[in-house]
């Protein structure tokens, strides 16, 4: 039989009768659920720096939590979520000094990065047998994907949707006008903080498939995408979800057929498809 | 310390990095486009290793790949200031392009170039040559004096950029100039403190600057005393301590400078505020 006979259905048979595949694609759909509805948040308030810099920190913690010993995913949550918290307090702070503005936000978002980054790998030499591990913390490995891992990625994923779905009305108010919002009595600040540590929280489940550096692709090429497909919040969110869920399920067949690896195929579909859709949204917005 | 010739090139390129670091720091941080270094130090990291994976130096994919990210900065954006968004998203996929010229370069070659990926990611001071060092150096001179003659024009088009425009200052050109040194900043100083902490020696210098002085001429000046006081602590606290690894040690001492100078301008505020 010649490769160009399989039929669909045979090329998933085969990849699902191995266990890594099947929890590899439940972890990614989760995961493309995670990043699709907060990365389409984080681009509709323009905080696409503040995510990044999320992302990279769970490469510090999970090297922290290797280093101490403890479960990476307690690494991977309180690395992010403090930092999640440093920004949103630092933000908070410009926001309240008036003559300080978006500028001094992004000096700060881009030390605490650096920083964190440094951390990473001051205990990846501290740690020393870890050093072959560090690509894998930085560029992922869907292959060791446990059940657990899985059964966590569902808790997490239901409950960050399920904060979204109360909170998402007011946290799109405070998105698209902040002076409106905080005059009809929303808690912009509050809201703001709440969103950055849910935005920590997935990138912390997202790094586990991921890797530290790649997460951010799957944050934000999906949901820019939906953005430039549709102007409707919710049919975005949807979106951005479908666009995530195909990529990473594109990417993990194709991966398993090639000999290059899972991110470089992740980033790469995720980035077709944002082009494919900015020069659409371009065209329609000439059409008009 | 200084017997070790490793040490003198590491404190001599160190510094050539920093003093330029600081005022580009300075400059990107007022200009906020701080996102927009993260991406380029990305993208010098994509360039090593596909450099790596052709067999070439890799200073020619750093150079090349972070003054051809400059330039596509450029063109993408509205007046040489592109989106965070789009940013995000070509550099995202640039990062993609990293891994697979990293697997490349490490699946064809021995287990030695395993850690290749890990020398560009955080640096490798250490390792540095006398004739890297002159390149160095000599490339921050160069940076330096570009700065310098194009800095009134710059600072005019970050402040108000209309009007800047109308004066007859090319804005856009300008924008594109200051990123491209922004790149082979980035590809210098990637050598120093690796692709990944770049940032720091950026913005934390720049941060702390602004907020100790208004004055521009003061600041990029305080930007480049910062930085150069980072490296050389860093350094020789990694000296001290084997265990620490310079480029952690460089971008500790810069954060802890950054958070002691946000600590200041907030508390003098504040006295002004109560006065």
């Amino acid at each position: 039989m010649t490769a160009t006979a399989w039929s669909p259905v045979d090329v998933l048979r085969e990849m699902w009768s191995l266990p890594f595949m099947v929890n590899a694609f439940r972890a990614g759909t989760l995961v493309a659920v995670l990043a699709g509805v907060t990365g389409w948040f984080m681009v509709a308030r323009r905080q696409t720096f503040a995510g990044h810099t999320l992302s990279v920190v769970g490469f510090p913690g999970a090297a922290g939590a290797v280093l101490l010993g403890v479960p990476v995913w307690v690494g991977y949550v309180g690395f992010t979520v403090v930092t999640g918290l440093v920004l949103s307090r630092g933000s908070a702070g410009g926001s309240a000094g008036g003559s300080v503005g978006r500028e001094e936000d992004s000096a700060l978002i881009g030390t605490v990065q650096a920083f964190a980054l440094a951390c990473g790998f001051w205990f990846v030499v501290l740690y020393a047998g870890l050093l072959g591990g560090t690509t894998s913390l930085l560029f992922g490995s869907f292959l060791a994907i446990t059940t657990g891992q899985v059964t966590f990625l569902l808790a997490l994923t239901v409950a960050v949707v399920a904060v979204l779905a109360v909170l998402g009305r007011r946290l799109l108010l405070a998105t698209v006008d902040p002076a409106v919002a905080q005059a009809r009595g929303v808690p912009v600040r509050a809201l703001d903080a709440v969103f950055l540590v849910l935005l920590a929280v997935s990138v912390a489940a997202t790094v586990q498939v991921t890797g530290a550096l790649l997460v951010f692709a799957l944050l934000v090429l999906p949901a820019a995408a939906a953005q430039r497909l549709t102007a409707r919040p919710a049919l975005a969110v949807a979106m951005s979800v479908l666009i995530g869920a195909a990529v990473v399920w594109t990417a993990l067949t194709v991966a398993f057929f090639s000999p290059y690896p899972f991110g470089f195929w992740l980033t790469a579909l995720a980035f077709a498809v944002y082009v494919a859709a900015a020069a659409w949204g371009r065209t329609r917005e000439r059409a008009r | 310390m200084f017997s070790h010739p490793f040490m003198v090139h590491a404190l001599v390129a160190g510094t050539a990095v920093a003093v330029v670091a600081g005022p580009i720091g300075y400059l990107l941080v007022i200009r906020g486009q701080v996102f927009g270094a993260d991406a380029l130090s990305h993208v010098t990291f994509t360039g090593a290793l596909a450099a790596l994976a052709a067999g070439l130096d890799l200073r020619v994919g750093l150079f090349g790949a972070a003054v051809a990210g400059a330039l596509g900065l450029g063109l993408l954006g509205r007046r040489g200031r592109p989106d965070d968004v789009v940013i995000g998203g070509v550099f995202a996929f640039v990062l993609g392009l990293g891994v697979l010229f990293l697997s490349l370069y490490s699946s064809g070659r021995s287990g030695a170039h395993g850690t290749a990926g890990v020398g560009v990611l955080f640096g490798s001071i250490l390792g540095l040559d006398a004739g890297q060092v002159t390149v160095t150096a000599a490339l921050a001179v160069a940076v330096l004096v570009t700065l310098a003659v194009m800095g009134r024009p710059l600072l005019f088009a970050t402040v108000d950029e209309a009007v800047a425009g109308a004066r007859g200052v090319p804005v856009r050109l300008i924008g594109t100039a200051f990123l491209v040194l922004v790149g082979v900043t980035a590809a210098q100083a990637t050598q120093v403190v690796g692709a990944l902490l770049i940032l720091g020696l950026l913005a934390a210098p720049g941060g702390a600057a602004l907020r100790l002085s208004n004055r521009p001429a003061v600041a990029v000046g305080l930007a480049a005393v910062i930085a150069v006081v980072s490296v050389w602590t860093g350094l020789i606290a990694s000296y001290a301590l084997p265990s620490m690894p310079p480029s952690f040690a460089v971008i500790a001492v810069a954060t802890g400078i950054f958070v002691v100078a946000a600590a200041a301008s907030t508390w003098s505020r504040g006295r002004r505020r109560d006065a």
